[in-house]
């Protein structure tokens, strides 16, 4: 479909507006509907949706295997590490109120701690979700 | 500051070390961050299991994100699971010295992280059901373990490709159970409202005939079957403990199906509690029924085999009926016996799936024809062999006796002796598989004299007799396994 200039044109166009989407998604997950399971979902679709058009090899120059493995795992790390700070500050694991010391709105720690493991969710849920397309594409 | 976080420590290391090791490169990195962090989960498991069994001690508590009981996630362990989890991260530390060479004849350098990745995901996924309070979390972490096992099986593809096909039924026929499991769940939370098991236990107590809890039992009983490989649910269990890596096959053999039994205990026994399931209900009935077909079915199927890694997956098939079959007495022997043998088993199996892992090591396959003459050419391993062997048969002096013993006490005690004699056919058959082994071993003449073999090294050895030295050691002191296996059985709700 790359000689398409109607589609390439769409993909382009579209294409941020999906990604900035699929991020507000994500980090609007702790005070509505959305979150990282959602939102890592619709970033990846901005890339199943280049790959579609410009075809496998262009988007894994721009996304290398690579890339899609360590993101896939820092995420996970991330919603660990989360825990595991909690740990460290004190609490509980995953105790999102040992996160802060004394904030002037109690709900601050819960939604930092929220905040970054939805972050986390989001990284992993998008590269697998690219890893999976790919896989079976080039199959 | 340790101490009161030990139930979330013992999933959280596991999980963050699994995916640190695909972080660790090509080396032998990765296998020793593995090695270090079973060691370091045996650890902390041990000494939980040293606290649960104080006299009179409370079940430990842990509120995850520290949500109270009924609504958040809550870990709890009593001596049921402390039990359970000592064993699976014990095999698991002694799987780890004995991978390194293993793995490295059976798998390719570039997949080696992959490899430990999975395997501490199994781990945190084996402990984590073990540990946890909550139904919803079991299945989440029943996921995690089941999708590794899976991985781990698939990538004895090198030595053989038909390893792909039985970790795709393994995949298909475990996410089937999964799934009925999570049905299961769902029908119970659709009806009371909570997830948290000792709530939920609360809560349906009274609601036996409501036919929502009916579909549920049956949705969860056929999922753990299934879970568990218990006859006829079995089929995906031969060929996934055939074909896996050797390491990987000692590993599941010893903890996955046990993991599985435990996981049966709980709801049966906890969850939808003892009336329920078996003065309302009835379900000893069938689960006698194809525990005793388990026994006998799965021992005869096993003398029937050349693999002898197939002969010794049929015989988990029996195994299991045994562990299904004192369960399904529910009296207080018969469940010490099944929570026994859950340690003792997974000892024995071990410790013989690790042998099998070093002759696979020296000879490349495990048949009966490569097993002819070992005794003189690899005397140590074959020995390993034949006493975990003889424990599998229950001789004296050995662990499985003891197993066999409370087992065998508790259809007594039930006026079931028809199921004693089940019990005792079933340990004619098992003599009968283990007696082809030991004359092949023993008595025949090696199929090409003039390949040399050599013993196996001491990486491996130490690995395989530590088990079947634990076997035999706990065979003649089962003061230790017995009183937990008791107050295990206490906490299960069975007292004397």
């Amino acid at each position: 479909m790359d000689d398409n200039v109607v589609i390439r044109t769409t993909a382009r166009v579209l294409m941020p507006f999906m990604m900035v989407f699929g991020l507000y998604v994500i980090f609007h997950g702790e005070g509505g509907p959305g979150g990282g399971f959602q939102g890592g979902v619709i970033l990846a679709s901005a890339f199943v949706l280049y790959t579609l058009v410009h075809g496998i090899q262009a988007s894994t120059a721009i996304v290398p295997k690579r890339t899609t493995d360590v993101l896939a795992a820092a995420g996970v790390l991330l919603y660990a590490g989360v825990g595991v700070w909690c740990l460290v500050r004190g609490g509980n694991f995953l105790d999102y109120y040992a996160l802060m010391h004394a904030p002037h709105d109690p709900g601050a720690a819960q939604a930092l701690g929220m905040t970054l493991v939805e972050l986390g969710v989001g990284m992993t849920v998008a590269a697998v979700m690219i890893t999976l397309f790919r896989e079976f594409a080039e199959s | 500051m340790i101490a009161p976080h030990l139930p979330a420590l013992i999933v959280v290391v596991p999980l963050v070390a699994g995916l640190v090791a695909l972080f660790l490169g090509r080396g032998h990195l990765p296998w020793l961050l593995t090695l270090l962090v079973t060691w370091a989960v045996f650890a902390l498991s041990a000494t939980l299991l040293g606290r649960v069994l104080v006299a009179g001690a409370p079940p430990v508590e842990y509120a995850m994100g520290s949500w109270p009981a009924p609504w958040g996630i809550v870990y709890r362990v009593d001596a049921v699971n402390a039990f359970v989890l000592t064993i699976v991260s014990g095999i698991a530390a002694v799987c780890a010295v004995f991978a390194r060479l293993s793995v490295a004849a059976e798998i390719p350098a570039e997949r080696w992280r992959f490899f430990y990745s999975a395997w501490l995901l199994c781990l945190t996924g084996l402990l984590g059901i073990t540990i946890t309070g909550d139904a919803f979390n079991l299945y989440v972490l029943l996921e995690i373990a089941s999708l590794s096992t899976y991985t781990l099986v698939a990538l004895g593809v090198q030595k053989d490709r038909r390893a792909l096909t039985a970790a795709f039924r393994y995949l298909i026929l475990g996410t089937v159970g999964a799934t009925f499991l999570l049905l299961g769940i769902g029908h119970l939370y659709m009806k009371t409202g909570t997830l948290n098991m000792v709530d939920l236990a609360d809560r349906l107590a009274g609601l036996q005939s409501d036919r929502v809890v009916l579909t549920a039992f049956a949705l969860i009983v056929t999922g753990l079957g299934l879970k568990v490989a218990l006859f006829p649910l079995h089929m995906w269990l031969p060929n996934a403990y055939t074909y896996a890596p050797s390491v990987v096959t000692a590993f599941l053999a010893a903890t996955a199906t046990k993991v599985g039994a435990y996981m049966t205990f709980r709801f049966l026994f906890t969850v939808f509690g003892l009336r329920v399931t078996f003065d309302f209900l009835s379900a000893d009935v069938f689960l006698i029924g194809f525990s005793c077909l388990a026994i006998l079915v799965a021992s005869v199927l096993a003398i029937r085999q050349n693999n002898i890694k197939r002969l010794l997956a049929y015989s988990s098939v029996a195994q299991i009926g045994y562990i299904m079959l004192g369960l399904g007495l529910h009296n207080h022997a018969s469940v010490t016996g099944a929570v026994v043998h859950v340690f003792n088993h997974a000892v024995m199996k071990g410790g013989l799936f690790l042998a099998l892992g070093a002759v696979v090591y020296r000879l490349g396959g495990a048949t009966i024809g490569e097993l002819r003459g070992l005794g003189r050419r690899m005397p140590l391993t074959a020995a390993a062999i034949v006493v975990g062997g003889m424990g599998l048969v229950g001789v004296p002096a050995t662990a499985g006796f003891i197993s066999k013993w409370y087992l065998v006490a508790g259809c007594l005690h039930g006026d079931a002796w028809p199921l004693a004699v089940v019990i005792l056919v079933g340990s004619i058959l098992a003599l009968l598989y283990v007696w082809r082994v030991v004359e092949a071993l023993y008595f025949a003449v090696p199929e090409n004299p003039s390949l040399p073999v050599r013993e196996a090294p001491l990486a491996l050895l130490v690995p395989t007799w530590v088990l079947i030295g634990a076997s035999l050691y706990f065979g003649l002191h089962a003061t230790f396994t017995v009183a937990t296996a008791k107050a295990a059985a206490v906490a299960l709700g069975v007292g004397e």
